[in-house]
């Protein structure tokens, strides 16, 4: 089977293909003409590694993520699960209440567990969350291009400023969905009420720096 | 907005933000009629201070008035609307070009428009190209953006957190007491391209020549970039690295280049990814770098855009850009501020100005 190309951004190409026979996914980091060949392999090497990291941690913290099949450090492409399933985005457009409300709990819990274990994702967005098989209780962490690894709860306050952001301009009147899932954050997130009531900040800040000339 | 004032309106712009002092005669019609300026260059491993350069602005700001005048072949009679730099920039600088524009329109009773600095780069770019809607990097001394227009807005998508890409390269010139003149980021430039080249050997990035490179952190973080962990680095690690011979003064320059506008390429690539743009602007002195252009060129055909990089009218700061912006202001708002709102301050953010001249 060829490789088909799923999606396309700044950094990588996502493709779906087959590995050993198996369907599998694979970003790939492609490599930039515009910057020095040095330059140029570190980044996409080291950020490809610091990837297969997250999702591992992810998964050992309790959180559904893809997992990892093969590293291809030469073309700096990862192998992933495949997994099949439409998006929460696309979940939360299309069922009915009472199963929306239970993915807004999904994702508060696995947010949770992600901080927990000192995770950030960076791009808590409802188009980089799977749910398996169309299950609300199946949810699935993707794409964890942007995330890193923090102990500090303004990180962890920034990360769901991020994902409130998201929350609100895809899904119109969402607010009471993610007053929801931050309910279930706090509940089962360890240092969920500190966290939390930092984001209070953080949402005041609202612009998140002042340049100097 | 030629439907409120004839395309004949002339405006008389005064720039005086950092080291250069301008004075620009502009037409509605987008010609600009002069456009003299003058630097402040101060003597190798040293940097301009703002009462010094206060001090050269106030002694070249009337002749150059007078020669932009003389040039375009106007009088000031003629001039429907002075404009000056409100910001951001250096306070005292700012302030002698500010001062003369206000004398100016006092005496001759003309309306007077403040302009923000990094939106006449943008709006001025925006006449010499022709390219209506580029993300563009604005980099200089004093400032590092990504910038993408929105709803009357000039937003700023990614920026640096701590010091300016020009200001971290003006103080590694320093470190290798290079000249100021015409400028450092151009003598690193120039030595940067003496660093010995090999053929690419295979592998990423895009064949071609690339030298040897010295590692350095690369300060990326989400949109946003950051140079001084950069500058420290290397001030560091240059003394003993020249000493001992391992690395020259050329594969330094080249090192540092290659690490930041890498950076700043990157951030730009992901703006223009999230926009869909098809055109990218280059503005700011650092813009005037030759191998920043080529790498943004690079980056641009991949993706199907276009660079407008490289033009005097607006990558190094001058008064007709400041005049154009003026105008196209006035032209559509038919106004002028009152007179205590006409100041100058050293903070003003891009996306603080409201773009009412924009229709899309």
């Amino acid at each position: 089977m060829e490789p088909v190309l799923l999606a396309q951004g700044a950094e990588a190409r996502v493709y779906a293909a087959r590995l050993n026979g198996s369907p599998t996914v694979v970003k790939e980091r492609f490599a930039k003409a515009y910057r020095h060949p040095d330059i140029d392999y570190r980044l996409r090497s080291t950020r490809m590694a610091q990837e297969a990291k997250m999702l591992l941690r992810a998964r050992q913290a309790g959180v559904r993520a893809p997992t990892v099949h093969f590293a291809d450090m030469q073309a700096c492409a990862l192998h992933l699960e495949h997994v099949d399933g439409p998006t929460a985005k696309r979940f939360i457009q299309e069922r009915t209440v009472e199963e929306v409300h239970a993915v807004a709990t999904a994702i508060g819990e696995a947010v949770a567990k992600l901080h927990d274990a000192d995770i950030v994702h960076g791009d808590l967005t409802t188009s980089n969350m799977l749910l398996r098989g169309g299950a609300a209780d199946q949810l699935v962490m993707i794409d964890f291009g942007l995330g890193q690894f923090t102990t500090l709860v303004k990180d962890k306050a920034v990360d769901l400023y991020v994902c409130e952001k998201a929350f609100l301009s895809t899904h119109p009147s969402s607010d009471a969905l993610f007053a929801h899932m931050l309910d279930a954050y706090k509940a089962s997130s360890r240092h969920g009420a500190e966290v939390v009531s930092h984001l209070d900040k953080v949402r005041a800040r609202g612009r998140k720096k002042i340049c100097l000339g | 907005m030629a439907a409120r004032a004839d395309l004949g309106l002339l405006a008389l712009g005064f720039e005086g933000s950092a080291n250069k002092i301008g004075v620009g005669v502009v037409r509605l019609d987008g010609a600009i009629l002069s456009n003299p300026r003058r630097t402040f260059i101060t003597p190798a491993g040293q940097g301009f201070l703002p009462r010094e350069t206060a001090t050269h602005h106030q002694q070249h700001v009337v002749e150059l008035a007078a020669a932009a005048l003389r040039e375009a072949g106007v009088t000031m009679a003629q001039i429907g609307l002075i404009c000056y730099t409100k910001g951001p920039g250096m306070g005292a600088p700012l302030r002698a070009a500010a001062v003369a524009a206000r004398t100016l329109a006092a005496l001759w009773r003309k309306p007077l428009i403040p302009v923000n600095h990094c939106v006449a780069h943008i709006e001025m770019g925006r006449l010499a190209t022709g390219k209506a809607r580029p993300v563009v990097l604005y980099v200089s001394g004093g400032n590092t953006q990504v910038i993408a227009y929105l709803n009357q807005r000039y937003h700023i998508f990614g920026e640096t957190i701590d010091i300016a890409v020009g200001n971290m390269l003006d103080r590694f010139a320093r470190l290798l007491n290079l000249s100021n003149d015409p400028s450092p980021g151009y003598n690193i430039e120039q030595l940067a391209k003496s660093a010995p080249r090999a053929a690419a050997a295979g592998g990423g990035g895009g064949g071609g020549e690339h030298g040897r490179l010295v590692e350095l952190p690369y300060g990326v973080f989400g949109m946003d970039v950051s140079f001084s962990g950069i500058l420290s680095h290397i001030q560091a690690i240059a003394p003993a690295l020249l000493a001992s011979g391992g690395a020259t003064a050329a594969e330094l320059c080249y090192a540092l280049q290659e690490t930041v506008f890498a950076m700043l390429v990157e951030v730009t690539e992901r703006a223009l990814a999230h926009c869909g743009g098809d055109s990218v602007l280059l503005v700011g002195g650092v813009g005037c770098n030759e191998r920043l252009q080529q790498m943004m060129r690079d980056m641009c055909a991949d993706r199907g855009a276009v660079l407008g990089a490289m033009d005097e009218r607006y990558c190094v700061d001058n008064g007709a850009m400041i005049a154009w912006t003026g105008m196209v202001d006035y032209a559509r708002s038919g106004r002028a501020p009152e007179w205590a709102e006409l100041y100058c301050t050293q903070r003003f953010r891009t996306d603080e100005v409201h773009v009412h001249w924009r229709d899309d």
